[in-house]
């Protein structure tokens, strides 16, 4: 009793959004997928390093368990289990299918995909096609949507906004509101299923090195209309960013993985230029303090060690950047591998890689909360069963969400290249769900009543309205500039409460301030202003979920640090020794209080926090992160 | 060293309307790129007669030169904004819109037809389905991947387009960006198996013909694309296809 013609949109064009598309079509559903700009685009564009699978292609006798534990404990055990263990089981099948697409791996001398070596772990496991491995995933999914687009089975509807979902009277979502961005007419669209995909939030954070149309607005739209957004205080702050007044760009973390060292001169304020400084007279700080990992530990990690090396001690260059050095390598090594990269940097720092030190910076990169998705357990494997309709639905009942917009996989720090890994995964499990979803319903979109529609629709248009309207307020872009000054400032690397309280009084102040926005263009064609004011409105309501789920997590796990709650391995004491013990019961009793999933839900006076506690059936947290 | 930039921006309020020069005056900053400047001026839009106006309307996304999407023509030369750093520029700095493309909005244009071409020339390797079939596909060696990745680095941005005196409204050239991708995929071990549907795709009115071999496009491209050498390989090869079509295999 399947309803017939079952109609499906899936908003957003990057990975996730594709793969999700993909795999609805395949299953013979028309799929009407919406974006903000062509979907070739998307940010998965900007990934550079590469995607991790376990291919054990490199006689390191690399096993999917050991890429399992790494995430698990890269996350510091904040992801639940089950869905982490299928992610990294389905992984190398993802890099085979992918092969097949036409994806331009780099190769080994006789031809099958090469491996690279990437932080938080110690085998080659990271796929990669040059430095622009998202880029090139990116493409074979528009290419294969644009099949799909040939046969009929997928409409784009590119240049449209997402603004709202529309639920029937029993709370299940049944359409959308969208926004023509060139005629700026709202419009309805039913649905008998909704997936997101719409990416991070990094412009939340006003400078990150997240695309500019990352604003994370989507998820909170769906997010103020009652979907659960959990972990928002984990933000990452990648270690090597490129400092940048518009954004910062990205120096790839393969840049690491292939031998790249951190350092600082000894001697502060040495005046030398680097490529002059004797190895004698160089700290490479994470070799000293790491020996086991070296420059090659996880991310929240070697962010940390900068913002101690630059502010605690003050041994930053020009204050707050540090050296990555690549010049040691072969110039020719370089380009093949990292080509991509190393011209970004030429271009917009200026200077060869392959001659000077680059000078990097930790920028916010990437967000590892994000809506609440659900997952259902296979008790016969322990691992995620599939398909199943729970798979990556909200807690609003016909909305889906995945990519880096779902709050899944990564727990409290995500791994280097395990984005584009949970992007694609979670995508395919996405689509699979929904296709497996809309067989068990029982009524059609076209069945509900036009009232939650219309009602959604003038919603929507009144909004608009009243921002066209207001006359000498808050110009939108600096407002937007200012709320991200405050939460790069105050909801940082290290926070403290002091700081958290007065970055939620200072968004309280911006929330009101932002009622007050007028636009300099009253126009009703090709608005940005519009399209951005409303933008920036969602922002702060997402900007109050982190900042309030940071200010109330009082303890150190993985992105979220608060010095006050600092719990320290005992300086050169191991497993087994009495003072490493002692240590481990401590942590353990902390993940008593702590190891649970923040969950926020919107209420008018701002975020509710409340915590679900996390599935560590597959790897029980025993093992304090070390990676001495 | 001035402590404003000057900037003169070709505007247009919507397709059909005049078009129109309007100047500003932004506050310098060093390592100001274009479109770092013109994120400046949505912040104080201001003219340089001291008129708050509209902000002008671009398009941007990845501000890093991997997604295309902020491609306009900066001094006279199509390249992507944001790689046009200011202080290599020379002022006023004068932009203006992709010329071949329809106008949406001041520098905003709507570069469809490329990605309708992509469909045209099935730019894709036909597969069964996105699943696993516990296989990959063949291996590929380290140079032919070498020239394939060339290639797969085309974002679409419409550079070449732009230059190619052969492609514009008045003909149905499909343009050098479809060509080469149509090579890509036919270089590919599986892709190949649908070799010949885009040859046919490329002969006849708006095909490989109509190229006029000016290689601008070459020149243009700021990924470096050897488009040049993939329209003449798909000439030779539509040839080769036409003439097979032609006594029937």
């Amino acid at each position: 009793m399947a309803i017939k013609k079952p109609r499906i949109i899936v908003v957003g064009g990057g990975l996730g959004g594709l793969w999700a598309t993909m795999r609805i079509a395949e299953a013979g559903n028309k799929v009407d997928l919406f974006s903000l700009f062509p979907v070739k685009r998307s940010h998965s564009a900007c990934a550079q390093g590469g995607i991790n699978a376990c291919m054990d292609t490199k006689g390191q006798h690399d096993s999917i368990w050991q890429h399992t534990v790494d995430t698990i404990k890269g996350g510091a055990y904040l992801g639940h289990q089950p869905p982490i263990k299928s992610m990294c089981e389905d992984a190398p099948g993802l890099m085979r299918t992918y092969d097949r697409m036409g994806v331009t791996w780099s190769r080994t001398p006789e031809g099958v995909m090469d491996l690279r070596l990437f932080g938080g772990v110690k085998n080659k496991r990271t796929c990669f096609a040059g430095a622009t491995t998202g880029q090139q995933l990116l493409y074979a999914c528009d290419e294969q949507v644009r099949a799909h687009e040939a046969r009929g089975l997928v409409e784009k509807f590119e240049w449209w906004e997402f603004l709202s979902i529309v639920k029937d009277a029993s709370g299940r979502c049944r359409g959308i509101v969208a926004m023509d961005l060139r005629s700026m007419e709202t419009r309805v669209f039913r649905a008998d299923a909704v997936v997101l995909a719409t990416g991070g939030l990094g412009l939340v954070f006003g400078k990150s090195t997240n695309s500019t149309n990352s604003t994370g607005a989507a998820a909170s739209r769906v997010y103020q209309q009652g979907a659960k957004f959990v972990n928002g205080e984990f933000i990452q702050f990648h270690p090597t960013g490129m400092p940048g007044d518009d954004k910062n760009r990205l120096m790839s973390e393969a840049a690491r993985g292939e031998g790249g060292r951190f350092w600082v001169p000894r001697k502060k304020g040495d005046p030398r230029p680097p490529e002059t400084i004797p190895e004698e007279d160089r700290w490479h700080f994470l070799e000293e303090w790491y020996p086991a990992y070296g420059n090659t530990v996880p991310r929240d990690v070697a962010a940390r060690a900068i913002y101690k090396v630059v502010y605690e001690q003050g041994m930053g260059l020009e204050n707050d950047l540090v050296y990555l050095d690549l010049s040691h390598k072969d110039p020719d090594f370089l380009r093949r591998r990292l080509g991509g990269i190393l011209e970004i940097y030429e271009k917009f720092a200026g200077g060869d890689p392959t001659k000077i030190p680059m000078k990097i910076y930790p920028a916010v990169h990437y967000s590892m909360g994000g809506l609440w998705v659900d997952w259902e357990l296979d008790t016969a494997t322990g691992a995620m069963k599939q398909p199943s309709p729970r798979n990556h639905q909200c807690s609003i009942p016909g909305l889906f969400a995945c990519g880096e917009c779902d709050g899944a996989y990564h727990g409290a720090n995500r791994l280097g290249a395990n984005s584009l890994l949970s992007a694609s995964y979670s995508g395919r499990v996405c689509g699979e769900s929904v296709a497996a979803y809309i067989k068990g319903l029982a009524d059609s979109c076209e069945d509900v009543p036009e009232g939650p529609f219309s009602d959604e629709k003038k919603r929507q248009d009144d909004l608009n309205r009243q921002l066209l309207a207001n006359r000498d307020g808050e110009n939108p872009f600096l407002l937007h500039k200012q709320m991200g000054d405050l939460m790069r400032e105050k909801v940082g690397i290290v926070r403290t409460n002091k700081g958290l309280d007065e970055a939620l009084e200072g968004l309280k102040e911006i929330k009101e301030r932002a009622r007050n926005i007028s636009l300099d263009d009253s126009g009703s064609w090709s608005n940005q202003p519009l399209a951005h004011a409303r933008g920036v409105q969602d922002m702060i309501v997402l900007a109050e979920v982190i900042a309030k789920s940071a200010r109330m997590r009082d303890e150190c796990r993985g992105s979220h640090w608060k010095p006050e709650f600092v719990l320290d391995i005992p300086e050169g004491k191991f497993p087994g020794d009495p003072e490493f013990e002692e240590y481990r019961a401590k942590w353990k009793r902390n993940n008593e209080e702590w190891l649970k999933t923040t969950v926020a839900e919107h209420q008018p006076d701002g975020p509710r926090i409340s915590y679900e506690p996390v599935d560590t059936s597959v790897l029980p947290a025993d093992q304090p992160r070390d990676y001495r | 060293m001035s402590d404003v930039i000057r900037l003169k921006v070709k505007r247009q309020e919507r397709p059909g309307s005049s078009p129109y020069w309007e100047e500003y005056e932004v506050p310098y900053r060093p390592q100001h790129n274009v479109i770092s400047l013109l994120m400046a001026l949505r912040e104080n839009p201001v003219n340089a007669k001291g008129e708050r106006v509209a902000p002008v309307t671009y398009e941007a996304n990845c501000v890093e030169e991997v997604c295309g999407a902020c491609t306009m023509i900066v001094n006279g030369e199509v390249r992507q904004a944001c790689s046009a750093l200011v202080d290599t520029l020379e002022q006023p700095i004068v932009l203006e819109p992709m010329s071949k493309f329809p106008l949406v909005r001041d520098l905003l244009v709507d570069r469809q037809s490329m990605l309708d071409a992509l469909r045209k020339v099935r730019a894709w390797v036909d597969i069964d389905g996105s699943y696993d079939i516990h296989e990959q596909s063949p291996r590929i060696s380290p140079q032919d991947w070498e020239k394939h990745y060339d290639f797969s680095r085309c974002m679409s941005c419409g550079c070449c387009m732009e230059v190619c005196p052969q492609f514009n409204s008045k003909s149905s050239f499909i343009g050098p960006a479809p060509i080469g991708q149509a090579w890509r995929f036919s270089d590919h071990p599986t892709g190949r198996y649908f070799k010949a549907e885009r040859m046919r795709a490329l002969m006849g009115d708006g095909g490989i013909t109509d190229c006029g071999n000016a290689q601008n496009c070459v020149r243009a491209c700021p990924k470096d694309i050897k488009l040049t050498d993939a329209i003449a390989k798909v000439g030779r090869d539509t040839t080769i296809q036409m003439l097979k079509d032609l006594f029937g295999r």
